[in-house]
């Protein structure tokens, strides 16, 4: 039973290559329209087809190979990196890998109505088994773009992660050889790694003398962020510019004391303009008000 | 975990001199800039291996470093070995502290080594050498991987 | 792959250059062990031989600094501070700046600058201060 059933269902499969092959151009016709293409290839309709027709041509190829449910056939590698740009586009545009598989499966039922219109003609009794390969083909094909869908969402994710985190630790000019950075939020490892490396690199960009560490939007310092702080304080220091770490607000000068912390060798004042009027004394700048009190001109 | 699978581009080097050091840190430094290791990563792990290419040299009285590129699927690392035959450690506890040293350095050696690297672990037996054995992995960068739109 | 270890980096003494009363040390590429101590000794007689106020170490061309080029570089200027003279660390790259720190070598004491010229300058406007160990105290 087991063999004639396997043959019965191989040549099903290579049945489905040969229609998906002869109405290659009818399917992608449709297709093109289906929003799933409709809306990622914009360029012209013709862009579309084409991509739709790579699309159909990678599903033939998987059915005459015959392995219709593999999500892992050899036959979707050359679409893979079309269907990731598709998911990762309609992804953009705020779908989830669950809708842009629903919009998948979508392109089914176009196949079907062909393969059917198909099956007025020859024999009849071989109909049932094509079109149950076609619809296990189509659901491997939902899965593959849901799978790319997905992996295009992490990527997405871990990427925009790593921009959060820069922009995040922007790191501005205060006066000439003067840089400040305004650290907001929570400093984890992965954080004070960027905020050391990009700070770094503005001493040596704009040749800064000073660096002005704020913390005033950091909720909680506890060992670990005074340890970054430090080791930050410390890199700064090798290549000959002074850290000052300011805005430590009372309640964080309190913990401090309390967690037994050494800060005595990082320079602090209370306020981002105190630690500024520091940097420019330093320098030898003072700033004052004009005696007459009169705003300039 | 499954073993992360190691093309043949085992590379091993002798340590016998300083110029061999030089010749480590050179090696180690193209393999990290090939698998895309950032400009920090790369000084890291080049600094680590130098300090363990001493070690070598100066505790073990010489052996060998050996550099494993590591593919990880999408991951990427380098594993490094240093191993000598010299006395061994007695006390792999003590060495990894700060500030211990046997050798008239700073004894910062295998601890700062550890901080340097993703993972570190020594193999050692009073007598019967030292194997030290550190992995790095490339850590993902924005910038690295092309936009996909 | 390239396997003969043609050494990179050059196996040649490291020159101290003299301008007017201050030694200046250009370090390059990868610098053997042997290198750097001798290095130690030559700043030491020239020191001892003639009346530099300071010596200037130039690291912008070293891409690393491992733990034994530390010690070198702190023994360096304690050795030169031992004479009444200053020892200015310049150049260091930020890659090289953030392993010492993560290596736990973060050289206390040592006076540093930008590059040459800042730290040319920072003799220059003080040349009788000998390392300050604290940055702040008035000014």
């Amino acid at each position: 039973m087991h063999v004639p059933e396997r043959a019965a269902a191989d040549s099903a499969a290579r049945e489905l290559a040969a229609f998906l092959e002869s109405r290659r151009e009818q399917i992608a016709q449709r297709w093109a329209d289906a929003p799933l293409f409709r809306t990622v290839f914009t360029v012209s309709r013709d862009e579309a087809v084409e991509a739709c027709k790579a699309v159909v041509d990678a599903l033939s190829e998987v059915a005459s190979s015959g392995r219709l449910e593999s999500v892992g056939a050899p036959g979707f590698g050359p679409v893979r990196e079309q269907l990731g740009h598709m998911a990762a586009s309609r992804s953009r545009s705020g779908f989830t890998p669950g809708q842009i598989a629903d919009e998948a499966a979508g392109l089914r039922a176009v196949a079907v109505e062909l393969l059917h219109g198909e099956a007025q003609g020859p024999p009849e009794r071989e109909a049932p088994d094509v079109l149950l390969a076609l619809t296990v083909l189509m659901g491997t094909l939902r899965l593959v773009l849901m799978e790319t869908a997905v992996s295009a969402g992490e990527e997405l994710i871990a990427r925009q992660q790593l921009q959060l985190l820069e922009v995040a630790t922007p790191v501005i000019s205060l006066w000439d050889g003067i840089i400040g950075v305004p650290l907001i939020g929570t400093l984890d490892s992965a954080r004070s790694q960027v905020v050391m490396e990009s700070l770094l690199q503005a001493i040596v960009e704009q040749r800064a003398r000073y660096a002005i560490l704020d913390i005033t939007g950091v909720p909680t310092v506890d060992s670990l962020v005074a340890q970054h702080l430090m080791k930050t304080v410390a890199a700064a220091r090798l290549m000959g510019a002074e850290c000052i770490v300011s805005g430590i607000r009372p309640a964080i000068a309190q913990t401090i004391v309390h967690l037994g912390i050494d800060l005595s060798s990082v320079l602090t004042r209370s306020s981002l303009a105190d630690a500024l009027a520091y940097a420019l004394a330093r320098q030898g700048i003072e700033v004052f008000r004009r005696a007459d009190g009169a705003s300039p001109r | 975990m499954t073993p992360a699978s190691e093309p043949a581009t085992v590379t091993s080097l002798p340590i016998g001199s300083d110029a061999d050091l030089a010749w480590v840190r050179h090696q180690v430094r193209q393999f990290a800039a090939e698998l895309g290791f950032g400009l920090v990563q790369q000084t890291k792990i080049v600094t680590a291996a130098s300090e363990l290419a001493r070690n070598t040299l100066v505790h073990g009285g010489g052996g060998q470093a050996q550099i494993h590129p590591l593919h990880h699927g999408p991951a990427r690392g380098l594993r490094l070995l240093f191993t000598d035959t010299g006395p061994g450690i007695r006390d792999v506890e003590l060495a990894m502290t700060d500030g211990y040293t046997t050798g008239g350095g700073l004894g910062l050696g295998l601890s700062g080594a550890k901080r340097l690297v993703d993972e570190l672990s020594v193999e050692t037996e009073p007598g019967q050498g030292t194997v030290v054995t550190v992995v790095a992995w490339v850590t993902r960068a924005p910038a690295v991987r092309p936009g996909l739109g | 792959m390239t396997l003969p270890p043609p050494v990179p980096g050059n196996p040649v003494a490291v020159p101290v250059l003299a301008l007017g009363n201050i030694l200046l040390v250009t370090l390059q590429g990868d610098l053997h062990d042997g290198m750097a101590e001798q290095l130690q000794q030559d700043i030491t007689d020239r020191i001892a031989h003639s009346a530099a106020d300071g010596v200037v170490i130039d690291v912008s061309g070293v891409d690393i600094v491992d733990s034994f080029l530390g010690r070198v570089i702190a023994e360096i200027a304690a050795g030169v501070r031992l004479m009444a003279a200053r020892t200015v660390l310049c150049g260091m790259r930020p890659a090289v700046a953030i392993t010492l720190v993560e290596l736990g070598l973060t050289l206390p004491g040592l006076e540093t600058a930008l590059d040459a010229a800042r730290a040319l300058e920072l003799i220059a406007r003080d040349p009788a201060a000998v390392a300050p160990d604290t940055p702040e105290g008035g000014t």
